[in-house]
């Protein structure tokens, strides 16, 4: 198992360091001076010159890429324009808030997927079965923008039910929709997934053994049939985990919530060169570090996959 | 559909067996029916719109159209410069749908190439191109997209459609990989090898026709996300820009009369990408189901 871990973690070290390089290549070769993207319009010659001594820009491309790469490595992601603040506080302070919300979501759609899934498989082609299922195949279809706004103009605007857009003191009634919204691809995705394993597991000749036992259904599907049918379940969550910081991009736009997502959103708005790079990198590697998680526990669960 | 797919006798019978099962599949035909319907409307978008999606009103008829409700003259209500929201809507068609074949082009002419040479040469070839795969999958699609997007300083929509196939190649030369790597083993290809085929055509006439249905399921379900992309890049202004009328791009427009309760503006622009991206869903699904593609994703 150790072997295991250690083989998965080296694997992922080059794969960081690309993730590193195409964004330096993506921010420093394109066409565009960072210089004057910075200072606008309005930069006279000799800012300009300075702004580009200050940044390290007049030296040669390599030794700026290798100067760049010592300083990710040290946890350095360099300090914005905008607000002059460092990048990585900045990604500390909007930490919280996107952990609290992918989190959310993703429990949420997880749990609402599983019994909706569920229950579609068992009853299979009951009323339950194709309305739930056509609200999963509505919620993987609908952007994830619309429903937000949809969610607040019900919910906040006309019912009054919810608090609107931001963050609030941070109780939990403003998380509620943000949640939801970003919870319904999961949510849908997960559904769709859990019924179709359900149907291909409950049709396997040790359910039929254990329903000819005289095995109580409620056992049967719980504790026969969920666990088998859970595996695909768990290894798609890497991929909803991409989903999610995805998603949380806009779902945080919308609703005013102080995340990495809203973040990196208004630095690209304002061309914050080095907020941009921090942040696209932070969450490369976060979905990688999850990858990395699944991947591991997934080794620990099926000990076959250890071994390939 | 099946003219076009059938031109080899040896393949033609996967793709007419395809056709036969994908025709008794309900929702497959059913996303055929509506994706048939959005070519057709958003090539004649001109003979479907009842205004010019441009116009704005409110000069020649007033302010009683300035974001007006849902009428029988205006069925979709108008927005705030009293332009017609159906006829919006409907030439949006033509933005979401160019978006989506381009950006799939795109990624198809990365995808498969890089794909094949991965599956079919393996060693350090598959190494690296493996390697560039799971760096592009690491980033988050949508972030690395605008990311991309927005080092350009006046990005048009070639830009848009260009970054997106930038990103979206990914899933396509896994799928591409999988295949050749499944098939270079196969006897026939021995065959050809034995026979001193030049690798070229080995690769472009005997393995790649067979590789090619699990990668159409491939780029069609990727269709819908595409489009949903561009959507959500238009609304956080990144895609395309005004007076275009591009569906996400509306429903940005609207959002800041939600509050007043003129939901019009945003409603309907959202049910238009829903109801693309579910028809081209349906089409794929339809596809995978057909051609009995088992896609690990």
């Amino acid at each position: 198992m150790l072997s295991y871990v250690i083989r998965k973690v080296l694997y992922s070290i080059p794969v960081v360091w690309g993730v590193i390089t195409v964004v330096f290549i993506l921010i420093n070769v394109v066409p565009g001076d960072p210089a004057m993207i910075m200072m606008g319009q309005r930069g006279d010659e000799e800012t300009l010159t300075k702004i580009r001594a200050d940044m390290g820009l007049d030296l040669p491309l390599h030794v700026q890429y290798v100067r760049f790469l010592g300083q990710v490595c040290r946890g350095d992601l360099g300090t914005s324009y905008r607000t002059n603040e460092k990048v990585t506080d900045a990604i500390s302070d909007h930490l919280n808030a996107t952990v609290r919300l992918a989190l959310g979501a993703l429990v949420l759609g997880t749990a609402l997927g599983v019994t909706m899934g569920v229950i579609s498989a068992v009853k299979q082609y009951s009323f339950f079965d194709y309305s739930a299922m056509f609200i999963a195949i509505a919620g993987v279809s609908a952007p994830v923008f619309w429903v937000g706004l949809l969610l607040l103009m019900t919910f906040a605007y006309w019912l009054g039910w919810a608090p609107g857009a931001g963050f609030g003191d941070g109780s939990f009634k403003y998380l509620i929709l943000p949640m939801i919204t970003l919870g319904v691809r999961p949510g849908a995705l997960t559904a769709r997934l859990t019924r179709s394993c359900m149907l291909e597991v409950l049709n396997q000749d040790y359910i039929r053994t254990a329903f000819a036992k005289g095995l109580p259904e409620r056992i049967v599907v719980l504790k026969h049939a969920l666990k088998n049918a859970m595996i695909p379940v768990i290894t798609i969550v890497g991929t909803q985990i991409s989903e999610l910081l995805s998603g949380a991009v806009l779902t945080e736009t919308i609703f005013a919530w102080p995340g990495i997502g809203r973040l990196s959103v208004d630095s690209l708005l304002a061309r914050d060169l080095p907020m941009i790079r921090g942040t696209v990198i932070f969450m490369a590697v976060i979905f990688l570090a999850a990858n990395l998680l699944v991947d591991i526990s997934y080794g620990f669960f099926d000990p076959r996959i250890r071994y390939e | 559909m099946t003219d076009a797919v059938k031109p080899r006798p040896q393949t033609g019978n996967l793709w007419q067996e395809a056709w036969i099962r994908f025709r008794r599949n309900r929702l497959a035909m059913a996303g055929l029916v509506m994706v048939v319907f959005l070519i057709v409307v958003a090539v004649f978008a001109p003979f479907f719109a009842p205004f010019d999606p441009y116009k704005q009103l409110i000069w020649s008829e007033g302010l009683k159209v300035r974001l007006a409700p849902p009428t029988g003259t205006h069925w979709m209500g108008t927005d705030l410069f009293g332009r017609d929201i159906m006829s919006r809507v409907i030439f949006g068609a033509r933005i979401s749908l160019q978006i989506g074949i381009f950006a799939t082009v795109v990624s198809l002419c990365i995808g498969v190439p890089l794909g094949a040479a991965a599956g079919f040469f393996g060693g350090r070839v598959d190494d690296l191109i493996s390697w560039l795969i799971n760096v592009v999958f690491a980033f988050p699609f949508f972030l690395f997209v605008l990311a991309i997007i927005a080092v350009f300083r006046n990005p048009g929509m070639l830009v848009v459609f260009t970054a997106i196939g930038l990103v979206n190649w990914v899933s396509i030369a896994r799928v591409t990989r999988a295949q050749f790597i499944s098939l270079r083993e196969r006897e026939y290809v021995e065959a050809t090898k034995a026979l001193g085929l030049p690798t070229r055509r080995v690769i472009f006439r005997h393995i790649l026709p067979n590789a090619l249905a699990p990668v159409i399921v491939q780029a069609t379900l990727g269709m819908g996300s595409v489009i949903m992309v561009e959507a959500g890049l238009a609304f956080i202004g990144f895609g395309a820009q005004p007076p275009i009328p591009s569906w996400g791009l509306m429903i940005s427009e609207g959002q800041k009369y939600l509050a007043t309760g003129q939901w019009w503006w945003t409603l309907f622009p959202g049910v238009a990408i829903m109801f693309t991206v579910l028809a081209f869903n349906f089409v794929g699904d339809g596809l995978r189901d057909a051609l009995d593609v088992r896609l690990k994703r």
